[in-house]
């Protein structure tokens, strides 16, 4: 019965018993679930467009948070480094539309896959070779970003701290997300870009330029990468080690679905509010440290019931 | 114009079914291994020994494993490295409480428990296909992972978290640990990996293996042709892992000597999904190919590039190598998509028209 008492009534006594801990560990789960979220939108971006399932988003991440640290390194000023790193995004995107998903159009998923793991290796050695292997610490300040935190006193006199970036963070998320569903449904790239991601042939049919709109794509990810190593690197530093992290992109997606971008958002905060929680009232009994792998077991166990997703159309096979 | 079936005719059926059905591809394995055998180990020294023939053999029979599953069942894996993790630490756990048991049995015996592992993470594979699958098998290497880590059980209490090898002996001569000597670990390892891939060869030809393509090329199809798929991919995920933990044992005590979690990380698993796919999936000699791409060649460019001329520093002359390493994978999913395997066939089936360009 002990057992049973700490696993299933304990954890929601000491909730219960401190809602301001309760309430900061929720914050917390739901700033690393919007980071989560940007990744995931990166993947969804790139996924909706050309099908194409890009393991490379963690270090494209990284990549365009150490251009912009290095780049301000070399003497730029922030402002200028920012756009000069917005610009390597654009090379980045238009280097990988043209030497590597060009060449690869209609293979198979994991052909792709396995071209975007080789890009991987590439922008790992590049970014080190250029600017060192070491974490670098994010430009924050100079980014005009705010630092510093806000402290709210709860009712029975606990308080929750918010971290100004992190707020920052959330807002900035949202409108990426909401400028990307106006790019989407409002503009004509981004009707154009809808087509492709309907059917390839058709859209080449109708006059639309297959290799432009994967060049837009893989940059729109490319400034959601940058957004994200900005608020990731202010968080913690911008390092390789993010490239692990923003595996935790594919539980999100299992979540939300590949193709959709409110779902992106939806997953990555249930998996970052779940992980947290999950660490903070049951990890203590397994010995800890079961952030590591937690998400992918929610991701599991919601496949084990939906195999196509929460939000992803029901699968139909034919023979 | 060497390489011609011409004039090879088969008389009974046993002729026409063994593994290598043309002369020119039985003399011709008979030469690689009386290289393996006969020249390698007294040709290499101390270094080429332990640093790249016997880790590239280890990895290839871990390649063959990941491609069974992979290449030959159609099931996508990301969580190679956790069963042969499974493998190392199941392997290192029998030979404490087992001492004087062989240790040769004991890195067989491991083998069983990573399929035992494989199996329960193949479960959903029963309903989950494709790319959902890579996320189940992620989870499995980050679960199994963390295991390593937080189950000081498994590691005997050892203070640094890590498993050190004793030195263990066959027939008299020492052939684990930090004291033995390449050449008798080369041979050992040699040895399980040419009986594993002629078992799975064998495996792959016959009813088994028959299946799990069925089960790769369309699912519903093979099912309504009577094949369980329930027994097909668990099957498959059984023999991949044990293949894979019998690789991690060997790669932990014929290679490495000593290790930590970290060995068996998820780089593990990519590096070795490389191999299956540079190499070729849905090809035992591809496994080979691919394991040498990828394990030989980064080492050979640390060697080479200082060599041409390209003193920039140790660190650099690493980054570069991946750099070169990552873009050489990306050019040959663009040249060959279906791996070196099909190279090979590609040119073993131009010599036998040669000189003429059809047959």
């Amino acid at each position: 019965m002990d057992v049973l008492y700490t696993i299933f009534i304990d954890p929601f006594v000491q909730m219960a018993e401190a809602p301001d801990f309760l309430l900061q560990v929720v914050w917390e789960g739901f700033v690393a679930g919007i980071l989560y979220a940007l990744i995931a939108l990166g993947f969804v971006l790139i996924y909706k467009a050309s099908g194409v399932f890009n393991f490379a988003q963690g270090i494209m991440v990284v990549f365009a948070g150490l251009s912009l640290v290095g780049l301000h390194e070399m003497g730029v000023p922030a402002l200028l480094a920012l756009i000069m790193a917005i610009g390597v995004m654009a090379i980045l995107a238009i280097c990988i539309e043209k030497f590597v998903m060009r060449p690869l159009v209609g293979q198979p998923d994991i052909i792709l896959l396995m071209a975007t793991i080789g890009m991987t290796y590439f922008l790992i050695g590049l970014g080190e070779f250029i600017f060192g292997g070491e974490p670098k610490q994010m430009i924050t300040e100079e980014l005009g970003l705010p630092t510093g935190s806000t402290a709210f006193e709860m009712d029975n006199g606990g308080l929750v701290i918010l971290q100004h970036i992190d707020i920052a963070a959330a807002v900035i998320a949202l409108i990426m997300v909401g400028g990307l569903a106006v790019f989407f449904n409002r503009t004509r790239i981004g009707r154009a870009l809808r087509a492709v991601a309907d059917d390839h042939t058709a859209a080449l049919s109708v006059g639309i330029s297959l290799n432009q709109i994967w060049a837009i794509v893989w940059f729109a990810a490319g400034i959601v990468a940058l957004a994200t190593g900005i608020m990731w690197g202010a968080r913690s530093d911008v390092s390789f080690a993010l490239e692990i992290v923003a595996l935790k992109a594919l539980p999100v997606l299992i979540l939300g679905g590949f193709t959709s971008i409110p779902g992106a958002v939806i997953g990555g905060l249930i998996i970052g509010i779940g992980e947290k929680i999950g660490e903070i009232y049951w990890g203590g009994l397994v010995g800890g440290g079961i952030e590591s792998w937690l998400a992918y077991m929610i991701a599991l166990i919601f496949l084990l019931f939906r195999p196509q997703g929460l939000f992803g159309e029901k699968i139909i096979e034919r023979i | 114009m060497f390489y011609r079936e011409t004039g090879q005719f088969k008389t009974s059926y046993t002729a026409d079914q063994q593994i290598f059905p043309i002369r020119q591809d039985r003399i011709g394995v008979a030469i690689i291994l009386a290289v393996a055998l006969l020249v390698v180990p007294f040709v290499a020294n101390e270094f080429v020994l332990s640093a790249i023939v016997i880790p590239f053999l280890v990895l290839a029979l871990a390649t063959i494993g990941l491609n069974i599953l992979t290449g030959y069942a159609g099931q996508l894996s990301l969580g190679t490295g956790g069963f042969m993790g499974v493998g190392a630490y199941a392997c290192y756990k029998l030979v404490t409480i087992f001492p004087d048991v062989n240790v040769i049995i004991h890195i067989l015996l491991s083998g069983f428990f990573a399929a035992a592992v494989g199996v329960v993470f193949g479960l959903p594979s029963l309903r989950i296909k494709g790319l959902y699958l890579a996320v189940t098998t992620l989870a499995a290497q980050f679960f199994l992972e963390w295991c390593f880590i937080r189950i000081p059980w498994l590691y005997n209490y050892n203070p640094s978290a890590a498993i050190e090898v004793p030195g263990k002996t066959l027939f008299g001569v020492l052939i684990t640990g930090p004291a033995a000597s390449g050449v008798a670990r080369y041979f050992v390892v040699l040895a399980i990996v040419i009986g594993m891939t002629l078992l799975m060869k064998n495996l792959i030809r016959g009813r088994i293996g028959r299946q799990w393509m069925m089960i790769r090329d369309m699912d519903i199809a093979a099912e309504l042709m009577g094949v369980r798929p329930l027994i097909a991919k668990l099957s498959a995920f059984a023999v991949s892992s044990y293949i894979c933990g019998v690789a991690g044992a060997m790669f932990v005590f014929f290679y490495l000597g000593a290790s930590e979690p970290a060995v068996f990380s998820i780089t593990l698993s990519f590096q070795i999904l490389f191999m299956a796919i540079i190499g070729g999936l849905g090809s035992l000699v591809g496994s080979f190919f691919g394991a040498a791409f990828i394990w030989i060649l980064p080492i050979l460019l640390r060697v080479w590039l200082p060599a041409m001329g390209f003193d920039i520093g140790a660190e650099a002359i690493f980054q570069m190598a991946q750099i070169i390493i990552g873009a050489l994978i990306i050019f040959f999913l663009i040249v060959e998509p279906h791996g070196l395997a099909r190279l090979w066939a590609i040119g073993k089936e131009k010599l036998r028209v040669w000189p003429f360009p059809y047959a």
